[in-house]
């Protein structure tokens, strides 16, 4: 924090609050395209993850995203957990087992690398930050929350239709739009080194080159090998690592709505009978 | 307000209890024999469920306190530890999340009820101002517990809104240091935080036990504002507002589980899943919703002084509130069609101001939040001290009973007398 004089944050954070004219930058977050919004099968009341589709997602994931992008939220066995990709223990093992993990110290006092186990957590590619920006010019950001971290604004009234329709799929919508939405033929002005993007939410150019091409991954379930269904796939699994939980979190509130509409039927007809005997 | 105790101790235990501290007696006295006026609508049922969204914020923050670690290095992964491995974590985490914004809902709700039925007019002051020194306890709290969470928005937000108490003359940069206990929002501010975060509920416990005590004193207002004058202008607590009240609880729990099942981040900003990074300044730094018509305020107008002063005097004027309404009745509902329309305006006008306070300060919501911002205080400092001096209120009813056999077309049904026991009836209104 010494890079900041508490006088300069101070003055920068207020110019923010306060500020009545625009900031320089002609191009503020909220310009880019609105995301294409796809069909989920974790989407609505009855939502669940699509597994087959979690483990295309996590494969896609692995022998891709994975060589910049960190997981490093996600634990090996979760990939075994209900509610998730739910692959087996063997296969969980076998991914678990291309992995090395730093631990220790041993007995003697130093670090050694082994094996990870499946209560490690997944090992982020890059040692810090630092040496992924210096690697690549941009942070590739860890993939543990970023389906619940990227949401656009949806502006009026969309926000307001949102609660009706429970909309709440802004972040696979906008990771999918991202890695389908690449313009090859946009020719870059002078000096730009970034990717053209509409869809990127920070800019007009990202720092990552497109990741996908057709056929670079194949499946054995017979899905199609096309950057779209990559897209589509690794967009679901990125949602399961930022919510994993989701399945079950519906699950229950189905049940406790149903049940508090019995019992509030069961109390609005007591209600009526203790107050019909009074004018009110 | 209530007569004589009815409470009569039925066991052994009870009425050696009872000789030594009255406590059941208390307790009956304010929650079964209590008389609350016969013609109370569901405006009246957010007491009961603001109760029970406080009891939940308790609870659920108790057990989170239980996973959660108050360090900057750790805070957010321990969140993220409570939502992934801790058992039911999520579900926790959630109602805890949702839950404040519910409670803000319900507060609203319930402020809005009593400046339409003019609640916090004589003998109610100190019934009022106690509910707003709740209100401010209450934003203190749910400010410090966003911070809790240490994302960006956590952290940008902390930055932002401590660095207003920078803009006093004099004491001003003191005083942020004193806040922060450093120089810029970090460990220590956030375990200060918590710390104030754990404790504020508890005063707002205590603060609620004054306001429900001075309730009880008063009694409540209700929509007709003539005051209860004979018995039968009420019904006793249970089982009328009891039932009434669960009810009404039932439904608000449903929207509650909605939101918390079907919807848990909507009303929570994205950013928030990043986080908090003293270097990287997120584009758009916004508070929680319900802030949002105060933070419009604040950047109406050019002066970080002026918007500062004027975001505390937007709290401020609703403790003078009692003095400034001048109207000889109490309920908006026997008011002049020129108190609707000023009231619905200021509700309308709230809204508008919280979505202003989501849109940056440039351009034209620069205006817009400036007109918001005039007609918000014109509400309290002109229209309510002006407009009670011209106005013809309608006829008010002589009594509560007159008001309700005369909506009910006169029919005299059980309603006149005392209605307890009374099982079936020919008027079965809900
Ligand atoms: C060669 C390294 C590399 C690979 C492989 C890679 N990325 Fe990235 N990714 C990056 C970098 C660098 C950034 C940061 C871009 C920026 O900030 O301009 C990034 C950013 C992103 C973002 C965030 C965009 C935002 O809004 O900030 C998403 C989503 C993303 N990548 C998805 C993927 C997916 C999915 C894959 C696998 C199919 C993948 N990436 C593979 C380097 C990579
Ligand atoms: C008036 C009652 C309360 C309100 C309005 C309130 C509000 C909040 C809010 C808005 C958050 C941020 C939630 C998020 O975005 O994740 C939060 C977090 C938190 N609160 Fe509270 N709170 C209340 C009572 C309590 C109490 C009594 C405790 C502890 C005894 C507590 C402990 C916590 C903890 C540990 C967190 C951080 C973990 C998390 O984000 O879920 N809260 N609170």
């Amino acid at each position: 924090m010494a890079f900041f004089s508490s006088r300069s944050l101070k003055s920068l954070v207020i110019a923010a609050a306060v500020a009545l004219v625009p900031a320089g930058s002609a191009f503020a977050a909220g310009d880019s395209k609105p995301p294409r919004m796809q069909d989920w099968s974790f989407a609505g009341v009855f939502g669940t993850y699509d597994r087959a589709q979690l483990q295309r997602g996590y494969q896609v994931f692995a022998e891709n995203c994975s060589a910049c992008h960190a997981l490093s939220r996600i634990a090996f066995r979760n990939l075994m957990e209900p509610g998730g990709p739910e692959f087996s223990e063997a296969e969980v093992r076998a991914i678990a087992a291309n992995y090395f993990v730093m631990d220790g110290p041993d007995s003697f006092g130093d670090m050694f690398e082994r094996e990870a186990r499946l209560s490690d957590r997944f090992p982020p590619p890059f040692p810090n930050q630092e040496a992924a920006v210096a690697a690549m010019g941009a942070y590739p950001p860890d993939f543990s929350l970023l389906a619940k971290a990227r949401a656009p604004t949806r502006g009026f009234p969309g926000f307001v239709i949102d609660i009706f329709t429970q909309y709440q799929e802004n972040g696979p919508d906008y990771i999918y739009s991202l890695l389908t939405g690449y313009d090859e033929e946009h020719v870059n002005p002078e000096g730009e080194l970034g990717h053209y993007n509409p869809y990127f939410m920070a800019g007009e150019y990202i720092a990552m080159a497109p990741p996908l091409f057709d056929g670079m991954h194949v499946y054995q379930d017979g899905s199609p090998e096309t950057i779209d269904q990559y897209a589509r796939d690794v967009s679901a699994f990125m949602m399961w690592a930022a919510e994993p939980h989701l399945e079950q979190r519906k699950e229950m509130g189905f049940r406790v709505m149903a049940f508090l509409l019995i019992f509030g039927g069961l109390v609005y007809m007591t209600k009526r009978r203790v107050w019909s005997a009074v004018d009110h | 307000m209530a007569g004589p105790s009815t409470y009569v101790p039925k066991s052994g235990f009870e009425r050696w209890l009872d000789a030594r501290l009255p406590v059941v007696r208390m307790m009956h006295g304010q929650f079964i024999e209590f008389p609350i006026p016969r013609n109370l609508n569901y405006m009246y049922t957010f007491g009961g469920i603001l109760m029970i969204m406080l009891v939940s914020q308790i609870i659920t923050g108790i057990v989170l306190v239980m996973h959660y670690t108050p360090h900057a290095d750790m805070a957010f992964s321990s969140v993220e530890h409570i939502m992934r491995d801790v058992n039911y974590g999520w579900l926790l985490r959630y109602m805890h999340a949702v839950g404040a914004s519910m409670f803000f809902i319900a507060v609203y709700l319930h402020i809005f009820r009593g400046l339409y039925y003019g609640s916090y007019k004589e003998p109610r002051e100190v019934l009022w101002i106690l509910g707003v020194v709740i209100f401010l306890l209450m934003m203190a709290t749910a400010f410090m517990g966003y911070v809790l969470v240490w994302g960006q928005m956590s952290f940008w937000g902390a930055t932002v809104i401590t660095n207003f108490f920078s803009v006093f003359p004099i004491v001003g940069d003191t005083l942020v240091q004193w806040l922060w206990g450093g120089f810029a929002v970090d460990n220590p501010t956030l375990n200060r935080f918590f710390s104030l975060h754990y404790l504020l509920p508890f005063m707002i416990f205590g603060v609620v036990i004054l306001h429900v005590w001075a309730l009880h004193v008063t009694g409540q207002t209700n929509p007709t504002g003539v005051e209860v004058k004979q018995k039968s202008d009420t019904v006793p607590f249970t089982p009328y507002a009891t039932v009434k009240d669960l009810f009404a609880m039932v439904l608000f729990l449903l929207l509650f589980s909605y939101f918390l099942f079907f919807l848990p981040n909507y009303l929570g900003h994205a950013d928030n899943y990043i986080e908090a990074d003293p270097l990287v300044t997120p584009t758009h730094i916004v508070p929680e919703w319900y802030f949002l018509p105060f933070y419009a305020i604040l950047r109406a107008v050019p002066s970080a002084l002026g918007g500062v002063l004027l975001m505390f005097g937007s709290i401020a004027v609703l403790f003078f509130l009692p003095w400034l309404d001048t109207s000889k009745v109490r309920s908006g509902a026997f008011r002049s069609i020129w108190f609707k329309a000023a009231f619905w305006l200021f509700a309308i006008n709230a809204v508008w101001l919280g979505w202003l306070g989501s849109k940056p300060a440039e351009g034209w919501y620069v205006p817009a939040m400036q007109i918001g911002t005039i007609y918000y205080f014109a509400y309290f400092l002109i229209i309510l001290p002006v407009l009670g001096l011209f106005e013809t209120p309608k006829p008010l009813p002589n009594s509560i009973t007159e008001s309700v056999l005369k909506k009910n077309g006169g029919q005299i049904a059980s309603g006149a007398g005392q209605p307890a026991g009374a099982t079936s009836a020919p008027e079965t209104k809900g």
